[in-house]
């Protein structure tokens, strides 16, 4: 079996620029990340390959520094890195980017099982993922904590409203993980680090994978962004102190001036 | 214009992959027909290239033909009556009839001025096994037209089996703007939908409006740091998420019952890809619906101690509300995980987030300051929680809940 691992290069500040003209965000310069929920995805991937000698293949898109993801997942264990940057790219919505990376999974050939995290912490949208599934045609099950493999058979507990659930689907499918509760992220070691350096990380342009410029970056992207402004400011907070009875006195005045209680 | 060039060698490798069942194999060649979308679905899979879409067309879709404004129904177990499903067959709540989830009603009440403004209908999408006169609920809240798909095998939330209905039902009617609640399955069906139909989708949108006869849409993003505009100009149907609380409830006006229109969707029992072996839903009274609660009542490391943390429980008996908790109350075990509020918990927005001891760290406020109204108790007065809260008290707040639960029992009667 292979696995294919969707990872994404995401700000690692709350401090984010915009181009002004564009209106897209523009990432050099801010320090940058594997995405959470990426990253337990490469761990869900490197705990399956220890289990069952399954073959891992790290997947992204982005600019050039991206590459340092790609080769996060390859000191964590994958086997190969893929990193598709082309300026073809850019500017991308989640259709674009699924059906860059659908194309992508196409050219590495034989994917069993493809792990993304459920959304990405910039974004948040948890678009993507789906978007890949449906372009290659293979379910999709969302918001997984945990994947046990049975020959092609995939048995899955995953997030639903209120509870969880355990399904069962076959090879190929698509993943979004999500973190379980105990979850501890795992760093790669020094001496894995140096030895990633030695794996294959290829870097695709749009032609390399066969991709479309119509269905690409800002012109092929379904949604754009009209404007990019800053949240409306709350007023400051109005204060008041005094004794724990005064305290619990405002408090029923808020509540009741608020219309919580009567 | 899509093309089959004479390259085409009727391989068949085309058809199946088409969302619309829009190829049919005609002299061992690929015809295609009117239901197509030009998705390229057939594109990627033809082993020859014999199939091109070319880009002018595309660029220039015909979107005159869309109308109407759509709400995706999210049918919801009911918690009250337990949903444990049964062994291998239909689960039992499906008895008593799922229930219509709240973030639907919301949906309406948003849609219904968007297709006023826009002087079209707005109709709703009801998937179901069996329908339990879902469209006197749905035509209260402004629905002029249910399409419903009643289908045994829409017994429970598939995402093939969902999004192949909806799909063939927009392709059939063409709706302009199409809405999901934001909700684990809304977020499951709709990216699904859109990526068929190769039109956009924007994500927990928190304002919807029509803007030059088009769907705007904000929503924040880098968690609440900036707020976008997004529009989607050149495709059909415009699709959003919204998540729950987030659009006002209209009142409902009973009486006013939506028209149903009956949809014959064959639905191929193959679809279902991914089976439901087993479900656990927490029970009635651990359920914690943060991200729908109305008010929220929550706590911080200020609480100090699990018996003290318990106040709140209390206070949320009286006010109507749900239990949050700081990520610093959850490690310190005051409360467990399932409350949390924040960016590795729950992000949620009540009409009244009232915190108690939460001082207010950046992880926190991601979680909770789309709410109406907060208001904070906490004993230091530089607490990062009071730039985001309308009221600030400054106070013990282990102290002031119980004396607050008192002073509120007292004006019950």
């Amino acid at each position: 079996m292979h696995i294919a691992v969707c990872v994404k290069q995401v700000p690692d500040s709350t401090e984010v620029k915009i181009n002004p003209e564009t209106g897209t965000l523009i990432r050099a310069g801010v320090p940058s990340i594997i995405n959470p929920y990426d990253h337990f995805a490469l761990q869900t991937a490197m705990e399956l390959k220890a289990a069952n000698g399954f073959r891992v293949t790290v997947v992204s898109m982005g600019p050039p520094q991206a590459r340092s993801v790609v080769q996060m997942g390859l000191a964590l264990g994958a086997d190969d890195g893929v990193l598709l940057s082309d300026m073809a790219f850019a500017g991308s919505d989640t259709w674009s980017t699924s059906y860059a990376l659908a194309k992508a999974m196409k050219k590495i050939g034989k994917v069993d099982i493809i792990l993304a995290g459920m959304q990405a912490i910039d974004g948040d949208t948890a678009q993507t993922g789906p978007g890949i599934a449906q372009q290659l045609g293979i379910p999709q099950v969302s918001f997984c904590v945990k994947v046990d493999v049975d020959g092609r058979k995939l048995i899955v507990r995953r997030l639903i409203d209120g509870g969880h659930e355990i399904v069962e689907t076959r090879a190929p499918a698509l993943l979004t993980m999500i973190m379980p509760k105990d979850y501890v992220s795992k760093y790669p070691s020094f001496p894995a680090v140096h030895s990633s350096l030695k794996k294959p990380c290829h870097t695709w342009s749009a032609a390399d994978i066969g991709a479309e410029a119509q269905y690409l970056g800002l012109k092929g992207s379904p949604t754009q962004v009209a404007k990019i402004y800053p949240p409306p400011q709350r007023e400051k907070a109005a204060m008041s102190g005094g004794s724990s009875q005064e305290a619990v006195e405002k408090i029923l005045e808020i509540l009741a001036r608020e219309n919580f209680v009567e | 214009m899509i093309n089959v060039s004479p390259k085409c060698i009727g391989c068949n490798k085309c058809v199946p992959v088409c969302p619309f069942a829009a190829i049919q194999l005609i002299d061992k060649k690929a015809v295609i027909n009117e239901a197509c979308t030009l998705c390229g679905a057939c594109v990627q899979v033809c082993p020859v290239q014999a199939i091109e879409i070319s880009r002018e067309e595309t660029a220039t879709r015909d979107l005159g033909g869309y109308k109407g404004v759509w709400v995706f129904v999210e049918l919801v177990e009911d918690r009250a009556v337990g949903g444990a499903a049964k062994e291998g067959g239909q689960p039992a709540h499906a008895k008593q009839g799922r229930k219509i989830r709240p973030v639907t009603f919301e949906l309406l009440s948003i849609g219904r001025k968007l297709a006023d403004q826009l002087g079209e209908e707005l109709c709703a999408v009801l998937l179901t096994d069996k329908n339990y006169g879902y469209e006197k609920d749905l035509g209260a809240y402004g629905a002029d037209k249910v399409y419903l798909v009643e289908n045994p095998e829409l017994y429970e939330y598939n995402t093939d089996i969902f999004s192949t209905a909806i799909v063939a039902l927009t392709h059939k009617h063409k709706p302009s703007i199409m809405l999901y609640g934001a909700t684990i399955m809304g977020r499951d069906l709709a990216p699904r939908v859109a990526s068929s139909l190769y039109t956009g989708l924007t994500a927990d949108c928190t304002a919807l409006a029509i803007k030059d006869g088009q769907l705007l849409q904000s929503r924040p993003a880098f968690g609440g740091n900036i707020m976008a505009d997004i529009l989607s100009p050149r495709s059909r149907p415009q699709m959003s998420t919204v998540r729950p609380n987030v659009m006002k409830l209209s009142d409902p006006i009973y009486g006013k019952i939506a028209v149903t229109v009956r949809e014959d969707i064959k639905i191929d029992k193959g679809l279902r890809r991914v089976k439901v072996l087993e479900r656990k839903l927490e029970k009635a009274d651990a359920g914690v619906k943060l991200d729908e609660a109305r008010v929220i009542v929550s706590g911080g490391r200020g609480m100090k101690t699990k018996e003290r943390f318990k106040h709140l429980e209390e206070l949320c008996r009286l006010l109507g509300g749900v239990v949050g908790a700081s990520r610093g109350a959850v490690d310190m075990g005051l409360k467990d995980k399932t409350h949390q509020v924040g960016q590795s918990g729950t992000t949620v927005s009540p009409k009244l987030y009232l915190s108690f001891g939460i001082s207010g760290a950046v992880q926190h406020i991601v979680g909770m300051k789309a709410s109406d109204v907060i208001v904070a108790v906490n004993n230091d007065p530089d607490a990062p929680i009071f730039n985001v809260a309308k009221y600030g008290i400054v106070g013990d707040a282990h102290e002031i809940a119980p004396k607050l639960i008192e002073a509120l029992k007292k004006r019950k009667p």
